[in-house]
């Protein structure tokens, strides 16, 4: 069996934005309980004698939890590559140089546009100024640096002002991920899905950037998946690579996979290497047997591993079907469908977006 | 084959990367953002010379006091892959 490479920390839920295609769970009323520090101790030692080599602190918004330092060093003791990743709201430079005292090794810091209006109205509350202050604070300290966007039809086209602003602030990596429909972002799919147009203007402004950013800047650019002809490889594969443990303890193999009406498995009841190795729920896709057709005969079963099985949840209601994405899925019409509707349909503007509000009272 | 890479290169490792030991798979590690290589004991051997003051033809002379075989290409070609990712930075000639 694989031993995972990486793990990903969700601290908390709670977070100042309002993206409108936050990833995070719907109801987040599950989540309150939070693991103590002294369970998040624990839980990185296990990880660690797993076989975990890189930390992503993640959330919601990772700076709420205030014991944050603290379990970067602890990271860091057990020789685990630390990488925070933040809307930066809070990262003051106080806490910033005791995050690096800590050994944080990574920062990766969201921004919703390169324009401070749009970018302050896509997070839902002014915070555009206090990222860019928070971009130069870090180079300052002298770590490496990630700019994070995640792209849609509201900000696609402004793509290459984009990759001038993080050149203008000396990011060592972009990742610019166009939005995956899932939790939030499913609920606007209209309104943040792409054209085709958009995409391909974007394509050739990312290409350009590359050759003349070359050993620079590290550019990652993520496709929609609805616009590929094969799926994403999720995760690596089901329980192959990645796992990650959410702010109340539960393990999931894919950041989404709480939506999958799977059996739980959490750090309070169980050790870290039973739930990777034996739990049920990491059992369920790992690998190719569960696999149907067309997927089961296909010579890229290895190499996409069937795609999304939250993907395939959401749009067929059967998560051991082929990913819909696939263009042999006999459900392939649901994304042609959703695509169809991108480039036909009535322009969908900004104002449609719902902002992600949390119903459930945050304590 | 040219790799961008000169025998007089002394490379190090980029402020971003760190070289570790990983007891569980028994093998030096290369940790990047967003990155791991796995190496095998030439790699680590590399990777372990490159310290900023030896140069590249340095780093294969040692090697040749290890090993029965080392071909300067491969050493070459294996430095230049990492310099492509940044994790490898070339000092002067």
């Amino acid at each position: 069996m694989n031993r995972p490479f990486g793990m990903l920390a969700e601290l908390t839920y709670k977070c100042p934005l309002h993206c409108p295609y936050c990833s995070n769970p719907l109801n987040l009323s599950d989540y309150h309980e939070e693991l103590t520090t002294a369970e998040w101790q624990r839980v990185l030692i296990e990880a660690r004698e797993l076989g975990v080599l890189q930390l992503h602190l993640s959330g919601g918004e990772p700076l709420q939890r205030r014991d944050l330092v603290e379990l970067v060093g602890d990271a860091r003791d057990l020789g685990l590559y630390t990488n925070l990743i933040t809307s930066a709201i809070g990262l003051s430079p106080r806490l910033a140089q005791e995050l690096k005292d800590a050994g944080l090794d990574h920062v990766q810091i969201s921004i919703q546009a390169d324009e401070p209006a749009l970018s302050d109205r896509i997070a839902g509350t002014r915070s555009y100024e206090r990222k860019i202050a928070a971009y130069r604070l870090v180079k300052e300290l002298g770590w490496p640096l990630t700019m994070n966007v995640v792209l849609h039809r509201h900000n696609l086209d402004r793509i290459g002002r984009i990759l001038d602003l993080a050149e203008e602030l000396e990011a060592d990596r972009i990742e610019l991920a166009n939005t995956q429909y899932y939790g939030w972002a499913w609920r606007n799919r209209a309104a943040l899905l792409p054209s085709r147009a958009q995409l391909d203007r974007a394509e050739e402004i990312v290409r350009a950037a590359r050759r003349r950013l070359e050993g620079k800047m590290e550019i990652i650019y993520v496709i929609p998946d609805y616009y590929s002809k094969y799926p994403k490889p999720c995760m690596g594969g089901w329980g192959r690579q990645q796992l990650t443990v959410t702010p109340n303890g539960d393990v999931l193999p894919c950041p989404a996979a709480h939506t999958l009406n799977l059996p739980r498995a959490t750090v309070r009841e169980h050790s870290l290497a039973w739930i990777w190795e034996e739990s049920p729920l990491f059992r369920r896709f790992r690998g190719t047997e569960w696999m149907p057709e067309p997927c089961r005969s296909c010579n890229r079963r290895e190499v996409d591993f069937g795609g999304c099985r939250c993907q395939a949840f959401q749009l067929t209601g059967d998560a051991a079907r082929t990913d819909p994405v696939c263009y042999l899925s006999p459900d392939h019409g649901i994304v042609e469908e959703a695509v169809q509707a991108a480039n036909e349909g009535a322009e969908s503007g900004e104002e449609d977006l719902v902002p992600r509000t949390y119903t459930a009272r945050q304590t | 084959m040219s790799t961008g890479i000169l025998s007089t290169n002394r490379p190090h490792l980029a402020r971003q990367v760190r070289l570790e030991w990983d007891p569980v798979r028994e093998r030096q590690v290369l940790l990047a953002p967003e990155g791991v290589l796995v190496l095998n004991q030439t790699g680590a051997d590399i990777l372990g010379l490159c310290d900023g003051e030896r140069t590249v033809a340095d780093i294969v002379e040692e090697l040749r006091g290890q090993y029965n075989r080392v071909d300067s290409d491969e050493v070459h070609d294996f430095l230049a892959r990492l310099v492509a990712k940044r994790w490898v930075e070339l000092g002067d000639e």
